[in-house]
């Protein structure tokens, strides 16, 4: 099984390659990537006027399988993932059950594969259940294939247990995944404190309820030398903790969202419920902080924290309305027409976020167009306009604040170990 | 006619709508007292008050008032409903839709709850109190009641006293007495104070006595006891202390100053007895203007054929 993919832009920073290259892909590994090459026996693929890019990474989406069928599943969220141009997708534990032991995660894999249309990975759960009170058998799990762990959606409150869990992985050479949040700051908020919440007399987070726990485990990371991941920061001050953090040393990383870069609080108003999503959309502020620190290499990825909802869950009064929106299909389309060229962020930065960024993160050999690494690759057609249409997404999530967006940008074809998993390319 | 079809908010009706219900209201006042309490205005029509939340004045109140008008109301309350049986708002309210009604007065926890069922359905809606967002009526019958007895609802200091954290008649007060040209200064705990409120067109002051210095008009709100268990504030008896009003305190306003108060009253806590019952007191006079603005409302929302 030969392809060539010809004619093409090449841009993978892994290797710090941008400039027109063919690639050779023999049975789904990279086996050759230069200008022009010429080979007999293989299917060529003209990529003319496209960029090709590793297969793009998504450190953080929900596929609710097993247990909440109704909103997504494993073949709809890897269909839904290739649309979008990803290849691999990391998937939280809180499912029903929770994914906590490496049978569940056997079953994640053994779904994914049966699909075939992106790589998952599984992300196992740090305590049992997701309680919050014992930990997991992290080793065993790991063993399975589980990438990270994380009690996503319900953060782990004591710092007693985080610290114990944190360090448990690192033995493993795995991360814990922080969703940072302090319960009792949280409790019954239902978006961004400030001017909206009181204007539409709707709960409100503070900021204050993620960069407390964002210090925890920066403080917990520090003292144990071990490594923390935070998912989807939102805030100002988060971006700012983590900066200092890293300038002396400490293992952190960080992600954001494609919502949170572009999208303020103001979203909310008319009471939205697809603007409805934890953490909640924040202020101007906030959202020019987190596109400096995607800048500046303080943000190591964007991840999509995809949460697809029912619509029963979404079309009601807004604080009984579930957290969440749909991203794998408008996050490439929204970064590269709403975040690339605002404040000097460049598309390699852009690319670099979505591919080798989350890879480094995870520690997984993936992200990059190498000589021999996996033939996950995405082309994309970078002056594609297109209008975001919630009713022709693959996901079965319609929980997109998005709808009706025209972007610049589009994924057109996917192809995970050197097969295409999604083409519109004729 | 209003230039809307719901009453969802003060924050989104225009200065004229508010003066033309205002206007509207005075007229229908006279009804109220009147041997024969009917005039045939909404004869044919149906009103049903969906309640999700006790209430008795208010619910009470939009009823009299569409009975005054001829329309035939109902009551939809929360307890006596399919609501305890996992019914979501929006089937519920397209039930009752389909049984003909032209107005859906909604009482309900959640913010945005009203709007939300404007979406769903063609009737006119009323809020009738969303969560902590707005009260629209309670706010008119207070502009109604100020400009009954000042004559005027523009250049006037209006104080705001209270939880204005989780109060929706603050926030509509807000909206209409500063589109009506007054100026509204509000005060209570730091803990029940919402963030960025100057950016409503409200002034934040520290102290009961700053807010009511020479105020023309004074709106205390209703503490709702359970706040204290919340940790908001530490006793009852320190609220009552220094965001309670009594004689020395109502001193302060302007000496022909107005008291308001959009009930039930915690006696004791929020307003004595003595202020309750004093001569400042406009309380009950607001009960009374309340069915004759919420008649305006309902006039004016499904009175004509709407082009």
């Amino acid at each position: 099984m030969k392809k060539l993919l010809k004619g093409a832009k090449v841009l993978d920073p892994s290797q710090n390659l941008d400039g027109m290259r063919d690639i050779l892909v023999v049975d789904g590994r990279i086996a050759e990537i230069k200008e022009n090459i010429e080979i007999s026996g293989a299917e060529v693929i003209d990529l003319s006027n496209y960029i090709i890019t590793p297969g793009l990474i998504d450190i953080h989406a929900h596929f609710r399988e097993p247990g909440y069928e109704y909103k997504e599943d494993i073949e709809s969220g890897s269909m839904s993932a290739a649309a979008g141009g990803f290849t691999a997708v990391a998937c939280m534990p809180n499912t029903k059950p929770p994914i906590d032991n490496s049978a569940l995660i056997e079953y994640v894999k053994f779904r994914a594969s049966q699909v075939g249309k992106a790589k998952v990975l599984p992300i196992g759960c740090v305590t049992k259940g997701q309680e919050g009170k014992e930990i997991t058998e992290m080793g065993d799990m790991a063993r399975a294939g589980a990438v990270a762990f994380s009690d996503d959606g319900k953060p782990v409150a004591s710092s007693s247990l985080m610290r114990k869990a944190m360090v448990y992985a690192a033995m493993f050479d795995k991360v814990v995944i922080d969703h940072c949040e302090d319960p009792s700051l949280f409790e019954g908020g239902q978006m961004n404190e400030g001017r909206v919440s009181t204007l539409l007399g709707l709960a409100g987070i503070p900021a204050a309820s993620e960069e407390i726990m964002v210090a925890r485990d920066i403080l917990l990371a520090k003292a144990m030398k071990v490594p923390i991941h935070i998912a989807h920061i939102s805030t100002k001050g988060s971006v700012e903790l983590i900066r200092k953090a890293k300038s002396e040393g400490v293992r952190v990383t960080c992600e954001v969202t494609p919502h949170h870069l572009t999208l303020t609080e103001e979203a909310v108003i008319g009471y939205d419920t697809n603007a409805k999503v934890n953490p909640p959309l924040r202020t101007q502020e906030d959202v020019d902080a987190l596109l400096e620190g995607l800048k500046d290499g303080t943000i190591d990825a964007i991840a999509t924290d995809h949460a697809p909802h029912h619509i029963d869950e979404k079309d009601l009064e807004f604080d009984q309305a579930a957290f969440g929106l749909v991203g794998l299909e408008t996050a490439l389309g929204v970064i590269l027409t709403n975040v690339v060229g605002k404040n000097g962020i460049s598309l390699n930065t852009a690319i670099q976020k979505m591919t080798i960024g989350p890879a480094k993160v995870l520690g997984l050999e993936m992200g990059t167009l190498k000589v021999g690494a996996s033939a996950d690759i995405t082309v994309i057609d970078i002056n594609r306009e297109w209008i975001v249409d919630k009713d022709r997404f693959f996901s079965k999530g319609r929980n997109t604040p998005f709808h009706g967006l025209k972007l610049k940008g589009k994924a057109v074809m996917t192809i995970v170990d050197g097969n295409v998993t999604y083409s519109e390319i004729e | 006619m209003l230039s809307q079809k719901h009453l969802l908010g003060l924050e989104n009706l225009q200065k004229s709508d508010i003066e033309l219900l205002l206007e509207t209201a005075e007229s229908f006042k006279e009804i109220i007292d009147r041997d024969v309490k009917k005039v045939p205005t909404l004869r044919g029509k149906a009103i049903v008050n969906l309640f999700y939340e006790p209430s008795t004045r208010t619910r009470t109140s939009f009823e009299l008032a569409g009975k005054y008008l001829s329309a035939d109301t109902i009551n939809f309350t929360s307890s006596a409903s399919s609501v305890r049986k996992g019914e979501t708002l929006k089937d519920t309210a397209k039930t009752i839709e389909m049984m003909g009604v032209d107005a859906v007065i909604i009482r309900h926890s959640s913010s945005g709850a009203a709007s939300y069922l404007s979406r769903h359905v063609t009737a006119s809606v009323i809020n009738a109190g969303d969560g902590t967002h707005e009260h629209p009526t309670q706010a008119l019958l207070d502009m109604f009641t100020v400009k009954e007895k000042k004559g005027t609802l523009s250049g006037l200091k209006v104080a705001i006293f209270g939880d204005i954290l989780h109060s929706r008649v603050a926030r509509s007060n807000i909206f209409g007495f500063t589109k009506m040209g007054s100026e509204v200064f509000v005060a209570g705990p730091s803990t029940l104070m919402p963030p960025d409120i100057e950016q409503m067109g409200a002034k934040p002051v520290k102290t009961i006595e700053e807010a009511v210095r020479d105020a023309d008009v004074v709106i205390a709100l209703r503490i709702q006891l359970e706040r204290q268990q919340k940790g908001l504030f530490p006793t009852i008896r320190e609220y009552s202390k220094f965001f309670g009003l009594n004689e020395d305190k109502l001193a302060l306003a302007k000496s022909d100053a107005i008291l308001l108060h959009p009930g039930p009253v915690n006696r004791g806590i929020e307003l004595t007895s003595e202020v309750i019952d004093g001569s400042q007191s406009v309380i009950n006079q607001q009960v009374k203007n309340g069915v004759a603005v919420r008649m305006a409302v309902l006039y004016h929302l499904i009175g004509g054929s709407r082009e």
